[in-house]
């Protein structure tokens, strides 16, 4: 249309219109505001925040942002560790981190990657503030007793001159300023500046820097930070480690995604981990495999039933509804344990096959602990999301087509399979979809049934969660579970369509 | 109506209940010549569309037997007893085209795919859809999954061919023109058609005879105009077209016409069809369109009732006026719209009376 229409005021009939709509469409979005609200804070926000932790990297740079400066122009290919002014700097990181407390929570973390720097980062921290590096403070000192004054260092530091002349000492005093304030409580200008502060006022003045009064510092004989270090710990003097603290300096990473893979970042980029670290990969084929294996034991034990509710007599169907729903009403926990009794090698299934003698007794079924365990137990638990939506598709499919079929002369079996069949499958597609997206995601089943060889990548993620504290890592691994479960619900809605989808109705 | 001998479709002594309890279908006797257009006419619950499914072979009957060309067809299952069936809700296929819909038939028959194309062909051809071969059901009007499911269910050439109710979902137009086509193609083709409907119209247009049902029995198989001319009970008469029912009883019976005395006094003449004996109880039937209130035409010797004109209904073809007759209120007549046809008032008093052979006397 190209006229445009006038609505009886002289407005556009779809001004007129849009204006008629709005209020209707506020007080709709009133009405779902709580909804989306509580949505947006419980669900959305966590999610959100979750996969951001997955690539999240800052605590490296946070916690050492002197030491990956100076590590710049360390070259990792190198085959040794960097000089001592990446000492120097780590010095001044590591007195400060101290006191913030997060020189272990840096351990930790960049334990997720090399073995053994946890331990070395607690132990510096303990020594660190009992480093031999009195011979700077007490050069300076006794140049002139004006070094050793705390409001004197206060004024100096607040000269915008001299703070230009002296960047290393500026940068050190400020951070253990900030420190002061916010760890100790304490005010800078009533206190002496400690050791590193001094150490970093002897590198500027090596380094040419006009001193704000003049001392000599050539008699000074220069401690080695890096001895010390590597006193507390030799593996300071190991490259590997310096590279994984440079590997991970930057603010973002892909190193979690990498390990949620089975890859890592060597020395020359990304790289396979070594064949017994590689766990991920076998995981999340077997999650899907598995899944998979749920989901056909569910289609293959609910069609029949849901079959038989669609076409029974109300009551009856309502009665065997009962049943299937029944499930839904015990807890979780309950059904699993009761399926622990079942199942185990002294168990009820096992006692009935010897007693039959289908079994010998000194040969009793592996049942769980494994995978068939998890797949016998999550097929029971899934089954109703299977039954339910099948149902509600046959129950629309009027029982007239199947007579049609059979007057047209096919038998009970191609009247089912050309006729019937076909038409259920969008029932069949929601409850695959349905019974898969939840089995790949399920934790607490194979948990208690799966032993070692039948638990699922879910349970990989609640362990990083909840034990081993590796958020990044259990972030990284839940990411790419939504993403292949996205990717299946659209490999699906490609090659079936999700409009063949039906829930009921 | 029991023997069967050279009967195309034949029910015999037929009984079906559903609960052990109750008999849905008592004592069925029916059989078809073949190429008739049967219909079963009865209200719901009357089990005709029961008696259509043992046919069809979708319920086994409880007792008797049902013949095609004369074989039992009892253990037969449906899939083999090469009978169409148009349901009524066409029950098409909704995941096949029109023409996958039309080959299924022929599919499961195992017939060559050439011959298939063709029939299929020649089958929408015949219902004038022959275009619509690539659409699926759904995207048909009412009238045209109409047409399909029936071209589906003669595509396989059966002999035999039963409707369920199949214009029960469309609207009065569609609905004529294809009672007209239906009986159109079943006479031309030949094929015996057992058409199952609640509605008479539709049974008296299309039938060459009607079977009309009530409480699990046939209470009159005739043709059209017999079962609307001459009920042979009260169930009948009332059940197909309007009709005025005065109650009474017989005083005197004289051959062919009898007299009849009304619960009000009056004496009426009336057609004695299942009265036996002076003193029985009898609902005396008559059409609305036979009743006459011009004295003139009618016979010098009639008995005559008074009549006060309550109601005057124009209804453009015919004018329909409600008295108040013999005690009843509802008694209705019904005028042709012509030039000289008089226009009663309410409150007018006429007396009215009628031919001794149009009214019938029938179980009280």
């Amino acid at each position: 249309m190209s006229e445009l229409v006038m609505a009886a005021d002289g407005r556009p009939l779809k001004a007129s219109l849009n204006r008629a709509l709005r209020r209707q469409k506020l007080r709709a979005l009133a009405l779902i505001a709580p909804l989306l609200i509580f949505i947006l804070v419980s669900f959305v926000m966590p999610i959100a925040d979750m996969l951001f932790r997955s690539v999240e990297n800052e605590i490296v740079g946070d916690t050492l942002p002197r030491t990956t400066q100076a590590l710049k122009t360390w070259d990792p290919s190198a085959d040794q560790a960097p000089g001592e002014e990446v000492f120097d700097a780590l010095y001044t990181d590591m007195a400060l981190a101290v006191e913030y407390k997060s020189h272990t929570r840096l351990g930790s973390r960049l334990n997720y990657e090399k073995t053994g720097i946890a331990s070395m980062f607690r132990k510096s921290g303990r020594r660190v503030s009992k480093f031999k590096t009195d011979v700077y403070k007490d050069t300076f000192v006794a140049a002139d007793a004006a070094y050793s004054d705390a409001g004197q260092w206060e004024r100096w530091m607040s000269d915008a001159e001299i703070r230009a002349n002296l960047p290393v000492t500026t940068d050190a005093y400020d951070g253990w300023a900030k420190m002061l304030v916010e760890a100790e409580g304490d005010v800078p200008g009533e206190e002496q500046p400690w050791n590193f502060v001094y150490a970093a006022l002897y590198q500027d003045a090596v380094a040419g820097a006009e001193l704000p009064i003049a001392v000599d510092v050539s008699a000074i004989e220069p401690v080695s930070i890096s001895a010390q270090f590597a006193a507390v710990d030799d593996s300071w003097l190991d490259p590997d480690v310096w590279r994984t603290i440079k590997t991970y300096a930057p603010k973002y990473t892909n190193g979690y995604f990498l390990n949620s893979v089975d890859l890592m970042k060597g020395a020359e980029g990304i790289e396979q981990r070594p064949d017994n670290e590689k766990i991920y990969v076998v995981l999340f084929v077997r999650t899907m495999i598995m899944s998979l294996s749920i989901m056909g034991m569910c289609v293959l034990l609910g069609y029949p039933i849901a079959w038989l509710l669609a076409n029974l007599k109300d009551r009856t169907a309502n009665l065997l509804m009962i049943l299937v729903l029944l499930p839904f009403w015990t807890s979780l926990l309950v059904r699993t344990s009761a399926w622990k009794v079942l199942l185990q090698q002294q168990g009820v299934i096992n006692d009935l096959l010897v007693w039959i003698g289908l079994v010998a007794d000194d040969n009793r079924l592996q049942l769980i602990n494994n995978q068939t365990g998890t797949i016998i137990a999550m097929t029971h638990i899934l089954l109703p999301f299977m039954i339910l939506p099948l149902y509600s598709v046959m129950k629309t499919i009027p029982p007239s087509y199947l007579r049609a079929a059979k007057s047209l002369g096919a038998t009970n079996w191609t009247a089912f399979w050309r006729v019937y069949f076909p038409q259920s499958v969008p029932g069949i597609g929601a409850g695959c979809i349905l019974v898969f997206i939840l089995a790949i995601g399920y934790y607490i089943t194979p948990e208690l049934v799966g032993g070692t060889k039948g638990v699922f990548i879910s349970n990989r993620i609640a362990y990083h969660i909840s034990s081993s504290l590796n958020w990044g890592l259990a972030a990284a691994l839940g990411t790419i579970l939504l993403v292949i479960v996205m990717a299946l619900y659209w490999a699906y809605d490609k090659i079936v369509g999700i409009d063949n989808v039906k829930l009921g109705g | 109506m029991t023997s069967a001998d050279g009967a195309f479709v034949a029910f015999e002594r037929v009984q079906k209940s559903y609960d052990g309890i109750n008999l849905v279908v008592k004592d069925l006797n029916l059989s078809m010549p073949k190429g008739e257009f049967l219909t079963m006419l009865g209200p719901s619950g009357s089990g005709k569309t029961t008696c259509l499914m043992m046919l069809a072979g979708f319920e086994t009957a409880t007792h008797g037997d049902i013949l095609l060309d004369g074989v039992s067809i009892n253990n037969i299952p449906p899939h083999k007893r090469g009978i169409g069936m148009v349901f009524q809700n066409y029950a098409l296929f909704p995941h096949m085209s029109v023409a996958e819909n039309l080959s299924f038939p022929l599919e499961v028959r195992k017939i060559g795919k050439s011959e298939r194309e063709e029939k299929v062909k020649r089958a929408l051809d015949m219902v004038q859809m022959g275009s619509f071969a690539g659409r699926r059901p759904a995207q048909l009007s009412g009238g045209q999954q109409q047409r399909i499911a029936l071209a589906r269910a003669l595509v396989f050439e059966p002999e035999l061919v039963l409707m369920d109710e199949p214009l029960g979902a469309l609207d009065k137009q569609l609905r004529e023109t294809l009672q007209f086509e239906i009986t159109n193609l079943a006479h031309e083709l030949g094929i015996t058609t057992v058409y199952v409907t609640h509605d008479q119209t539709e049974a008296l247009t299309m039938s060459d005879r009607v079977a009309v049902f009530d409480d699990g029995r046939i209470q009159q198989l005739a043709p059209p105009d017999e079962l609307y001319e001459k009920p042979e009970n009260s169930f009948v008469a009332q059940f197909i077209g309007e009709n005025n029912t005065l109650e009474g009883v017989v005083e005197q019976i004289k051959g062919n016409t009898c007299i009849v005395k009304l619960d009000s006094g009056d004496i009426i003449d009336a057609v004695p069809v299942n009265v036996s004996a002076v003193g029985d109880r009898t609902k005396v039937s008559i059409r609305p369109e036979r009743v006459e209130f011009n004295r003139e035409r009618l016979h010098d010797d009639a008995h005559t009732l008074k009549a006060e004109v309550l109601e005057f209904i124009y209804m453009g073809d015919i004018f329909r006026t409600r008295l108040r007759v013999a005690g009843t209120d509802e008694f209705i007549i019904k005028t042709r719209n012509a030039p000289d046809q008089q226009r009663l008032t309410p409150g007018d008093m006429i007396e009215i009376g009628w031919l001794a052979e149009d009214c019938r006397a029938l179980d009280a």
